[in-house]
């Protein structure tokens, strides 16, 4: 059944028919209509879970380690400086291998304060290990929470199915609703191998020594490297069982079919443009445009950045001349984050790409198509040399103002 | 392709003796108790047993009278600050060392 409703009511909606047993959510600032529409669910009993209103995102996700530790289907939501606060938890939520899974309605972060859409939030928490899945229209938004849920019990490791604020969580699109019983058969009940069981006790994630060093059973336990090494591990596997999920998913619902990336006209492009989230639509008017004028030219839209699908990237970028990466995100002080990996995935090659890099949409600047165009057709028309050094999009400086 | 079976790897350990070693060698202060002062000790009744309750390392025995398993105290000196009979005194771990524990 196709509705029409907005971005927040997709993953909501998706976090219902996944039957999540646990919300924890701070309900204000930076908070979106998402867990208020999952309360709204609760209270009108179609949906079955607690709905635990915390006073801090901090807590958010401490509440559901705890519900995840004892064997539920946790869920929280969050946004830019509300997501920089749970930092803490996010690394004990993934250390502790616990299946939870985060919408993050990506937002700038401050200082200066500011509540509209770009990526800084979710890919300044690309290192703590977390799977990042971002939805480029709402259909992907409810789609990818459902997978999400299912991703993460798998490898035990919990993700964060991020999308655009505002310009997807705020706007209304057409998406279809899939039926009940059909992610009930996708996505089973939760079974935890380890949770908190009153008749087999037990200690989860106390001082764990530099060593190995045998437990009160005498079998070795592992130390905190060997620990962490099995996650690094399990998330680089987690690209297979990704791609085996988005398959089933798709036999089922007959939606997917790209876990990794999304190529718009890329078979036969020169040039590539690559992007995240809704910014990669976006692109594809330019790119039709630019088609219609004779350039060969193409989008990429990334769809999982961590783990990050370097072999996707690769096979989808090998062979061009240009690679131009557009990111709402900067790691500062040196360049997008996105551009970073890209780049590093494209050194093995003989024969590599050039690659230019552009930041815009920083605090919600608004993104003309006009500007897309104009970027796309100066760099298509310089593939001359890779620049590390990113340009900015729709800066409007004036010297004489500083504040 | 072959589905992975995951095993993952986490820090949990089962609550037993010695988990964390013999914590009874961090000790610097000794708690010995006086049974002519101690309540149950000296009434032969279930009272009290302060002691037995607020030790954090749970190393006092709920018995007439208690004992402390110097394995494991690490001589925090919590016993002896809560007993309402001042029947606990703390003294230097160095002053006891060679004698029958
Ligand atoms: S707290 Fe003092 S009086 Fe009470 S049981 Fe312990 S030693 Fe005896
Ligand atoms: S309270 Fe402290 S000093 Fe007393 S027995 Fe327990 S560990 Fe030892």
């Amino acid at each position: 059944m196709h509705i029409i409703e907005s971005g927040n009511v997709a993953a909501a909606t998706g976090v219902k028919l996944s039957r999540v047993q646990v919300i924890a959510a701070y309900p204000i600032t930076p908070q979106t209509p998402l867990t208020e529409k999952l309360s709204e669910f609760v209270e009108s009993e179609q949906l079955t879970a607690q709905y635990i209103p915390v006073e801090s995102e901090h807590s958010a996700m401490a509440v559901c380690i705890a519900a995840s530790t004892a064997g539920t289907r946790a869920f929280t939501a969050t946004s830019a400086n509300g997501l920089l606060y749970m930092n803490e938890q996010l690394h004990w939520a993934v250390g502790a291998r616990l299946p939870i899974v985060t919408c993050v309605v990506n937002r700038g972060i401050g200082a200066p304060w500011t509540v509209w859409n770009d990526q800084q939030d979710s890919m300044a928490q690309r290192d703590v290990g977390w799977i990042q899945l971002y939805a480029s229209d709402h259909q992907q938004i409810i789609d990818s929470v459902i997978k999400a849920f299912r991703l993460a019990q798998t490898v035990s490791i919990p993700v964060m199915v991020c999308y655009d604020g505002y310009l997807l969580s705020h706007t209304y699109m057409p998406f279809d609703l899939p039926e009940q019983s059909e992610v009930d058969a996708f996505l089973p009940p939760f079974v935890p191998k380890h949770f908190l069981d009153p008749e087999n006790p037990g200690n989860f994630n106390t001082v764990t020594l530099p060593d190995v060093r045998p437990g009160v059973d005498g079998t070795m336990r592992p130390g905190y490297i060997e620990i962490r090494h099995n996650l690094h591990q399990d998330l680089r596997a987690a690209l297979d069982s990704y791609a085996e999920i988005d398959r089933e998913f798709e036999q089922r619902f007959g939606r997917g079919g790209s876990p990794f990336v999304e190529q718009y006209r890329c078979d036969d492009a020169r040039f590539v443009a690559v992007a995240v989230g809704s910014l990669s639509y976006q692109l594809r008017d330019v790119i039709d445009t630019m088609r219609e004028d004779g350039i060969a030219i193409g989008v990429m839209g990334v769809q999982m950045y961590r783990p990050f699908p370097d072999q996707a990237v690769a096979s989808a970028l090998a062979g061009k001349e240009c690679v131009i990466v557009f990111e709402k995100a900067l790691s500062y002080g040196n360049q997008g984050p996105l551009y970073s990996d890209i780049k590093s995935t494209l050194y093995r090659m003989d024969d590599r790409p050039i690659i230019h890099n552009y930041i815009l949409g920083l605090g919600g600047r608004e993104i003309k198509t006009q500007q897309l165009l104009d970027a796309l057709t100066e760099s298509c028309a310089r593939p001359a040399a890779i620049e590390d050094t990113p340009r900015w999009i729709g800066l409007k400086l004036q010297e004489e103002h500083h504040g | 392709m072959a589905t992975k079976t995951y095993c993952e790897m986490i820090s949990r350990s089962q609550p037993g003796p010695g988990d964390g070693g013999n914590t009874g060698s961090w000790r610097v202060k000794r708690p010995i108790i006086d049974y002519d002062k101690c309540i149950p000790a000296k009434t032969k009744k279930r009272a009290c047993f302060t002691c037995w309750l607020l030790c954090p390392d749970c190393v006092v025995s709920k018995t007439i009278p208690p004992a402390i398993n110097l394995d494991y105290c690490k001589g925090c000196g919590i016993c002896a600050e809560e007993c309402p009979a001042g029947a606990i005194e703390m003294v230097d771990e160095a002053s006891q060392t060679g004698k029958e524990k």
